[in-house]
């Protein structure tokens, strides 16, 4: 989706040349909003899948492929709903918590008080 | 460009009701950078609290001298302060924290080691990947934190791990050039800089932070703060 480097140069102005928002010319999502390119994905998705599923009489498919595209687009909610559930959930298990950093704060704010203190500080 | 010349790091702290923080984050701060000899400055901008912050800002300022500690009232809505900060910063790099010492700021040299190493336009401080974690939590809370994320990986596709935590570090430039472009408030405006920093085609550099829970003072994320997420959330899907 980016094909940038981050070894070359930032582009801090687009050219004279660039449209504003089209700081890339190869990458035309650039333009378009997350919305708008959800919205196209599933119509070209949709229509492809109503084109050969709910095809007319005459231009369908065979039988068994009909059978399986047809509950296609519900199979592939469930899927992601269970990716969805086995990702949040390994995430949460992976979580860190970080008992070594808190307690270094906690030495480091007490060497901040002293010190502060030491410099003048009232509290 | 590449590094250029000696560098200076500003740091803008807004604050609200931290007299209690604010003197350990900028010790902190402080001996950061001393001890890792980076040249910079604390720009706190306050937004007018009553429990006696300034006059702490107005201690520290004596101790540590006005050119490393510059005080700005302000009385903003949320998520502006910065811009307003931004005026008064004299460093080529601006870290963005918050004052509630819930960023382990000891990180703070690592984010300018990463910045360096990789010449990137942005660091962004992680929870989510290699040892960054959290403090404090409990289970709800770290379940809310990543169902919300994943839905944002999902929707945004950003390019970040972390979108919500807000300890990161900018050139100057890149920051006031996504300042002119975001329009959100809030934590809303740290995730949407972020996308607009990828659409523009700057380089993002990730380390891990850890998220230790507020020593002082309250942390919120009851059920106002995830309806307003997800509307910020799918504003930004819309409109980005």
């Amino acid at each position: 989706l980016f094909p940038f480097s981050p070894l070359s140069p930032s582009p801090l102005s687009p050219s004279p040349l660039t449209p504003r928002g089209l700081s890339h010319p190869f990458s035309p999502q650039a333009a378009m909003t997350k919305l708008g390119q959800w919205l196209c994905g599933l119509a070209l998705l949709g229509s492809a899948w109503a084109a050969l599923a709910l095809a007319p009489p005459g231009l369908q498919p065979p039988a068994p492929l009909r059978q399986a595209l047809l509950p296609l687009p519900v199979y592939l909610l469930v899927a992601f709903g269970c990716y969805s559930l086995a990702t949040v959930g390994y995430r949460l298990a992976t979580f860190n918590d970080c008992e070594e950093a808190a307690a270094e704060l906690q030495e480091h704010i007490r060497a901040a008080r002293a010190d502060l203190r030491r410099r003048g500080l009232r509290l | 460009t590449a590094a250029m010349g000696p560098a200076r790091v500003s740091v803008l702290l807004p604050t609200y009701n931290e007299r209690d923080n604010l003197p350990l984050v900028v010790w902190l701060l402080a001996r950061t950078f001393s001890d890792s000899g980076i040249d910079f400055e604390i720009i706190i901008i306050d937004d007018g609290s009553p429990d006696g912050t300034q006059e702490i800002a107005q201690q520290l300022e004596k101790i540590y001298g006005s050119d490393k500690i510059v005080r700005k009232l302000f009385l903003f809505p949320s998520g502006t302060a910065y811009i307003h900060g931004m005026k008064y910063a004299t460093g080529n790099f601006i870290v963005i924290m918050d004052a509630d010492l819930s960023h382990h700021v000891r990180l703070d040299f690592m984010y300018y080691g990463k910045q360096k190493e990789g010449n990137f336009d942005i660091v962004s401080g992680t929870r989510y990947k290699g040892n960054g974690g959290v403090h404090g939590w409990d289970l709800k809370r770290k379940l809310i934190s990543r169902g919300a994320n994943f839905l944002t990986q999902v929707l945004l596709r950003p390019g970040a791990s972390d979108l919500t935590g807000s300890f990161r570090l900018y050139r100057k430039e890149v920051l006031q050039k996504l300042m002119e472009k975001c329009v959100s408030k809030g934590y809303v405006f740290q995730m949407e800089m972020i996308v607009r920093a990828r659409q523009l085609g700057y380089t993002i550099g990730e380390v891990p932070i850890s998220f230790v829970d507020r020593v002082y003072g309250e942390s919120k994320l009851g059920g106002n703060e995830i309806v307003s997420f997800l509307k910020g959330l799918l504003t930004l899907f819309a409109t980005t």
